[in-house]
């Protein structure tokens, strides 16, 4: 049976692993290819590197991380940050990254997605989207790493990006990341009920129940989390053991 | 040992380069026949799309020669599924090594998303290909389209329905994971590859 999957998200900035909540306080947490590796040998599925600096002088710096990664793990991997061309895309994956992620370059010019999709694949494609549950009820769409609103509908984007040829949706909460209370079980249900591809819930794991809710309520495929990794709250052998003894497949 | 990779319009190939490296073993990429035809093994890796994979091979007369190998050759995802008969992806004619037909998955119920993407377990596992693998190992796996079952069927995986995730027939091995990404199972399959 396929499994659940667990993803631990790396920060990377100037080419070395930050840890802090909310893009504030970031501390060095060392090298992304160590901790990549190590967190590979415990047990995670996958892993998100996602570059925080994202500036043109500093692309070649990611991709010869990317390529170090690649010669490194064992484990598929996305890279994301910065991304908005076919170019960015290419260089990418001939240093090794299995698939990358787009949000705002791709809201902005949503061909980006078809773009990438037919040159690479819907399979390597993820449309990571940032969403905040406002006061009347709905989700809405956030970019630049929440600081700037849309008045488009998460639900409607996401389903966009999927006819638009992304293979992938990873779904973070604003209401939810940082606060360790749990993942958006509504808005996650939704995508991954109305959506034909795998949904990737992040933002607000705190506990291990948590994950067990996502998966098991909320029909997530997988699940992503930074912190509570880095400052090993939860271990991934631990994790994986637990939601093997609730009744959820993941690989052990 | 030289071993070969052939490079043709397919994605992933250096990830399949990279994780030889991991275990020790350096390869070519190529696309020079005279070099694929005289490698000690070849392995034909590939993410993409069948039809225009396949003119790609059969402009450069790859089709014919892949089909005349007789060293150990390796086919991975895409590869695997060109080495059958037919792909229902833009309705294919493949290099018919395997006489299994590629399908696409249909979602018969909620809940299943295609491609499938992650990890699923391989089992009825046959040939020294799988040497120390245990049975229901996980693998990694990405892929919208399924070999069915058939006498070629070195290893079985569920998704929907059963259907083969490893192939052999003569010198001819296939796998619908990717072993480059399946951790350390994967490089237990790469080596036993190496060994055969």
């Amino acid at each position: 049976m396929l499994t659940k999957r667990i993803i631990p998200c790396l920060d990377i900035k100037d080419g070395r692993t930050v840890k802090g909540t909310n893009f504030v306080d970031l501390r060095d947490a060392g090298d992304p290819v160590e901790l990549g590796a190590r967190y590979a040998k415990e047990g995670a599925d996958e892993l998100v590197f996602l570059d925080i600096t994202a500036t043109n002088e500093k692309r070649k710096t990611l991709s010869e991380l990317v390529n170090r990664i690649a010669h490194h793990i064992n484990i598929p991997f996305t890279v994301g940050g910065g991304i908005s061309s076919v170019e960015d895309v290419q260089v990418l994956l001939q240093n090794g990254a299995d698939k990358i992620s787009v949000n705002t370059s791709a809201f902005k010019r949503p061909e980006l997605i078809s773009e990438l999709s037919r040159e690479f694949g819907s399979q390597c494609v993820v449309l990571a989207i940032d969403t905040k549950k406002e006061e009347d009820g709905n989700w809405y769409v956030y970019l630049n790493g929440g600081r700037v609103r849309t008045p488009m509908l998460c639900t409607d984007w996401a389903r966009q990006g999927v006819d638009l040829g992304a293979g992938e949706i990873l779904l973070t909460s604003m209401n939810h990341d940082g606060t360790k209370q749990g993942f958006a079980l509504d808005i996650t249900r939704t995508l991954s009920s109305i959506l034909p591809v795998p949904v990737i819930a992040s933002g607000g794991g705190g506990k291990m129940e948590h994950f067990k809710d996502v998966f098991e309520q909320a029909g997530a495929d997988a699940a992503l989390a930074a912190s509570i990794f880095h400052f090993k709250e939860i271990s991934i052998p631990d994790l994986k053991k637990y939601l093997g003894e609730n009744g959820i497949t993941v690989r052990t | 040992m030289e071993l070969t990779i052939i490079k043709y319009n397919a994605g992933n190939i250096q990830s399949v380069l990279y994780a030889l490296e991991r275990i020790g073993v350096s390869a070519e990429v190529t696309d020079d026949m005279e070099r694929i035809k005289k490698a000690d093994k070849v392995i034909f890796p590939g993410v993409g799309e069948a039809s225009s994979a396949m003119r790609y091979l059969q402009e450069r007369k790859l089709d014919k020669l892949i089909c005349g190998l007789t060293q150990p050759v390796l086919g991975i995802c895409l590869g695997m599924q060109l080495m059958c008969r037919y792909s229902e992806e833009n309705n294919t004619n493949c290099l018919g090594i395997f006489d299994e037909e590629v399908k696409l998955f249909q979602a018969s119920e909620p809940g299943f998303k295609i491609p499938q993407i992650g990890w699923n377990t391989i089992y009825d596992l046959r040939t020294p290909l799988f040497k120390d693998v245990p049975e229901h190992s996980y693998c990694y796996f990405v892929h919208s389209y399924y070999a069915s079952l058939g006498e070629h069927t070195i290893g079985t995986t569920n998704y929907i329905q059963p259907y083969s995730s490893a192939l052999q027939k003569g010198n001819f091995y296939g796998v619908q994971f990717h072993p480059e990404k399946s951790a350390t199972v994967g490089e237990q399959i790469l080596k036993n590859f190496l060994d055969i």
